[in-house]
């Protein structure tokens, strides 16, 4: 058993902010635990920039956004494990490992960071009729393919799903010397964003097909073609619509899982909708001194964020550590008329900083207003231009204002078209 | 010892057509003989027909009508089957099955049911009522009147079992050729089998192509084998569901087969499937909307709480039907030394086992089988590090690191488990059959983020680039050629 302060499970931008931020508030003993064999998380395969614009105010590729913190992490103690796979979290918060040179690690922390990160969406969830052929894959795997091993995935791409990987997808195989056909989105808006939809498909001709969806596949062995649909407001495929396209590779791009298993296993309840544990203004999940940020907490448009969380939860596990984090009475958050969902899920009474509500609604709006309200009272109203279901959003509350409500009283955010 | 020199053909005592269960069991049995055996597969790997794509149940045996050899051998495969996983290491669950009356005069059906297993000599029959069906099946729907229950009925991973009866086979001296596919075949004394892997002399043939073993004996001139392809489909769901369901679940059967039925697997997952369908080509494994839909109505019928939402992949088998409705086992009419074993549809993977002794009986007919000094019915069990406690799971790093290096996270498979597999006698070739055989990307991500680390192993391990390296064999590769 090694005694730690602070264990970080998991070395991408969630983990490497959380850490530092700790290490920066005076913890000492921190361990970060990495499955992959480097730092970084999927920012490593994120060659492409856009990263960085609000938390340095420059464009950076992936890796380079990473790049600066694995090099503020060297100039630390902090102990850093790569190709190291967490395999439980106790109650105790023992954190259990595996790597080849240390063999079995048992871990004692006095807090944990999950910062997981999240997975790909596979073929199987969509229940896509046809053949099992290759020539099937996320878009993430295929991006690993030519950005780091260096080869190509496919010739003839058709792209399920505008998330943003597809999105960057298209364009990168596009650049690469692939025909990129299309790509098809179920929903009537797409689920990128949308600098995204401008520069990785208008710029290169790439049509984006809403409501419309693969509803088979076609090959022996590898892919060769695709049956697409249009779908009616049900999301079900309208008969009559159907149209073969001609492909050797089908990408999928069809959403993000939040990597729980491990908070699972520990007990912790997941969000309905974030898929991502329930946690309080400091990213403090239901269990004692076990926090959560980043893609694991719930998925988010821009690494940024995840660094401003990340920052949040490390603060929040150094507070922990030092005795100092608040842990009383709360009120809690709700997402009613449009709002998805809210992180934090509750709030501290008496919490000592203010709160940002972070959010996403469920279709496009234009000029709508945010509301939050309690108790029957408007607490705060925000006009906004736009609002997309690809884009992260928030509202910040003072925490005079919070401190002003009763506890257990519930703060909704809603939209007002 | 009996492998093939370059150029040199040599006369095998015994070529097996079709490495599924049924094939790599009657490797296996004959592996115990003073006779060279060879066993011919088409695809890249064994277990790639009906063997892979089927509801992976050893029945009861109260199904077949009394007196036919699906019964027989059903009753007596059922028997062995334990005892044949534990000697080849493969999981086997006997945890019972159930069909569910949903109507008072299905009820009826039930009780034929029971009386026709009593008939065929199935053990631990009884017709139990809604009371005790809803104690022992909790999630099981409101509208079930009452059950068969047959608790010498258990689940199998049938392509885990095959492979492991391979690998056995051939660590006593089967060959196994794989990519092997019979085009032809000729007799002048010896039978030459001309395949894609080249032309093979066998002085016995025995017909286990499964879906194609009709094709197969109307080289020799026998058209008596009369099949039709019917496709099954199914769903498989997360382990988080796998509980839904403690017994194998069946409906009234009907003219098509079983039903839909609600399963629990050896791996813990839940299956849901198969739906029936006559088809006229042969390797039609796609699932079908309309198929995929047909699961699930009728699955929520048994237990209500079932739901595609879990679901982590779809897919489909053929099975050989015969249509004489019995197992098709026996000397062929037209060619002296022509062993069929045809139409093996369910429950032919509960049959398995007693259909490679009954092979081996008749094959004793005309073939002299006196058993080898050295053989061994045991193969060794592989490592599971998901299933080993924290000092076991020390110890096995401490011996070799590759155990250390977690490459499947959803299944956690460690990259020694997975060379192991590539290393095995009749090893992986594939990412499918480290798939297969490790359950790598069997998980819920469904390889999204251990695919790539497979190719790589495989790789490496095999000494080919990365973009030879293939789903399943033939042409499924899954990268082209390296960016500019």
């Amino acid at each position: 058993m090694t005694d730690f302060d602070l264990a970080v499970v998991g070395g991408g931008p969630a983990g490497m902010a959380a850490a530092l931020k700790a290490h920066e508030e005076g913890i000492e003993k921190i361990v970060i635990l990495e499955r992959a064999e480097t730092l970084g998380g999927i920012l490593e395969q994120c060659i492409h920039t856009g990263f960085g614009l609000h938390y340095f105010g420059e464009e950076l590729s992936g890796p380079e956004y990473a790049g600066r913190f694995i090099k503020l992490l060297a100039d630390t103690d902090i102990v850093v494990k790569t190709d190291t796979m967490v395999l439980d979290i106790a109650s105790d918060n023992t954190v259990t490992a595996v790597n080849k040179t240390d063999g079995l690690l048992k871990i004692s922390a006095k807090a944990v960071v999950l910062a997981m990160g999240c997975r790909e969406r596979p073929r199987g969830a969509l229940s896509i009729a046809g053949t099992r052929n290759s020539g099937i894959m996320t878009a993430g795997t295929a991006q690993k393919y030519v950005n780091i091993y260096g080869y190509m995935p496919g010739h003839e791409v058709v792209i399920l799903g505008s998330g943003d990987i597809g999105l960057i997808m298209a364009r990168r195989m596009t650049l690469e010397g692939a025909k990129v056909k299309m790509v098809c989105e179920l929903m009537p808006y797409s689920g990128g964003l949308t600098r995204n939809i401008v520069q990785c498909l208008n710029d290169f001709d790439i049509p984006l097909k809403l409501s419309t969806t693969v509803v088979a596949t076609h090959g022996k062995d590898r892919l060769e073609g695709v049956t697409i649909a249009k779908v009616d407001g049900n999301l079900q495929p309208i008969e009559g619509t159907e149209e073969y396209v001609p492909c050797d590779t089908l990408m999928l791009s069809v959403g993000l899982i939040p990597e729980n298993e491990l908070s699972k296993n520990a007990g912790l309840e997941l969000d309905r909708i974030t898929n991502g544990p329930k946690v309080d203004e400091y990213r403090e999940t239901e269990q004692k001194g076990v926090f959560a940020c980043g893609n694991v907490l719930q998925v988010h448009d821009l690494v940024d964020y995840v660094t401003e969380e990340s920052q949040i939860a490390g603060l929040g596990a150094a507070k922990f550590i030092k005795g100092e984090k608040i842990s009383g009475a709360c009120v809690t958050t709700s997402g009613t008329n449009g709002v998805r969902y809210i992180v934090p899920q509750r709030i501290n009474c008496e919490t000592d900083a203010d709160v940002k509500l972070y959010f996403r609604v469920g279709a496009v709006y234009t000029n709508a207003s945010i509301v939050v309200e309690s108790n029957g009272k408007i607490i705060l109203s925000k006009k906004k231009k736009k609002l997309c279901p690809g884009e992260m959003e928030y509202v910040l509350l003072k925490k005079d204002v919070i401190a002003g409500l009763p506890k257990d009283s519930v703060i909704t955010v809603r939209v007002e078209a | 010892m009996f492998g093939r020199k370059k150029g040199e053909i040599m006369t095998y005592d015994v070529a097996i057509v079709g490495a599924g269960v049924v094939g790599g069991l009657i490797a296996r049995e004959l592996s115990r003989f003073n006779i060279s055996v060879a066993l011919l597969e088409k695809c890249n790997d064994m277990a790639m027909g009906t063997t892979k794509a089927n509801s992976a149940i050893v029945h009861g045996g109260y199904d077949a009508q009394p007196g036919t050899l699906k019964a027989k051998l059903n009753v007596e495969g059922t028997a062995l089957m334990p005892k044949v996983c534990e000697k080849l290491s493969v999981p086997f669950k006997n945890n019972g099955s159930l069909v569910v009356a949903f109507s008072e005069s299905e009820m009826e059906h039930v009780k034929v049911l029971y009386d026709r297993g009593i008939k065929n000599g199935v053990p631990g029959l009884s017709v139990i009522d809604r009371d005790e069906l809803r104690r022992i099946e909790p999630n099981i729907s409101e509208s079930a009147v009452g059950a068969l229950l047959c608790e010498s009925a258990g689940i199998v991973c049938p392509y885990e079992l095959t492979i492991a009866a391979v690998e056995n086979a051939v660590v006593n001296g089967v060959e196994f050729i794989r990519n092997c596919r019979v085009q032809s075949i000729e007799q002048n004394g010896d039978y030459t089998l001309k395949t894609t892997a080249g032309d093979i002399k066998a002085k016995f043939i025995i017909n286990a192509a499964g879906n194609y073993s009709d094709k197969l004996a109307s080289m020799v001139g026998d058209d008596s084998i009369d099949l039709v392809p019917r496709k099954g489909e199914y769903y498989l769901l997360d382990k988080s569901v796998g509980g839904l369901a403690v017994h194998t679940i069946f409906q009234c059967p009907n003219e098509m087969g079983k039903g839909i039925l609600v399963t629990p697997t050896v791996d813990g997952n839940l299956l849901i499937g198969p739906t029936a369908k006559n088809i006229d080509d042969k390797g039609d494994t796609t699932t079908t909307s309309e198929g995929l839909r047909e699961i699930v109505e009728k699955a929520l019928k048994s237990v209500p709480t079932v739901s595609p939402r879990n679901a982590i992949t779809s897919f489909a088998g053929v099975r050989a039907h015969p249509v004489c409705d019995d197992f098709i086992i026996g000397w062929c009419e037209k060619s002296e030394h022509f062993l069929n074993v045809a139409g093996i549809e369910s429950p032919g993977l509960s049959a398995s086992p007693a259909i490679a002794l009954y092979v081996r009986e008749i094959l004793s007919e005309k073939l002299n089988l006196t058993e080898k000094e050295h053989y061994s019915d045991v193969r060794k069990a592989p490592v599971r590090f998901r299933h080993m406690n924290d000092v076991e799971r020390a110890e096995l790093i401490k011996k070799n690191p590759a155990y250390g290096r977690i490459v499947c996270r959803c299944e956690t498979v460690t990259e020694g488990e997975i060379i192991d597999a590539i290393r095995a006698p009749a090893g992986a070739r594939d990412v499918d059959g480290v798939k297969r055989r490790t359950r790598a990307g069997m998980g819920r991500c469904q390889g999204g983020f251990c695919g790539s680390k497979v190719v790589e192993i495989l790789s490496r391990e095999l000494a080919v680039p990365m973009n030879e390296v293939t789903k399943f064999g033939g042409e499924s590769k899954i990268i082209y050629e390296r960016t500019k």
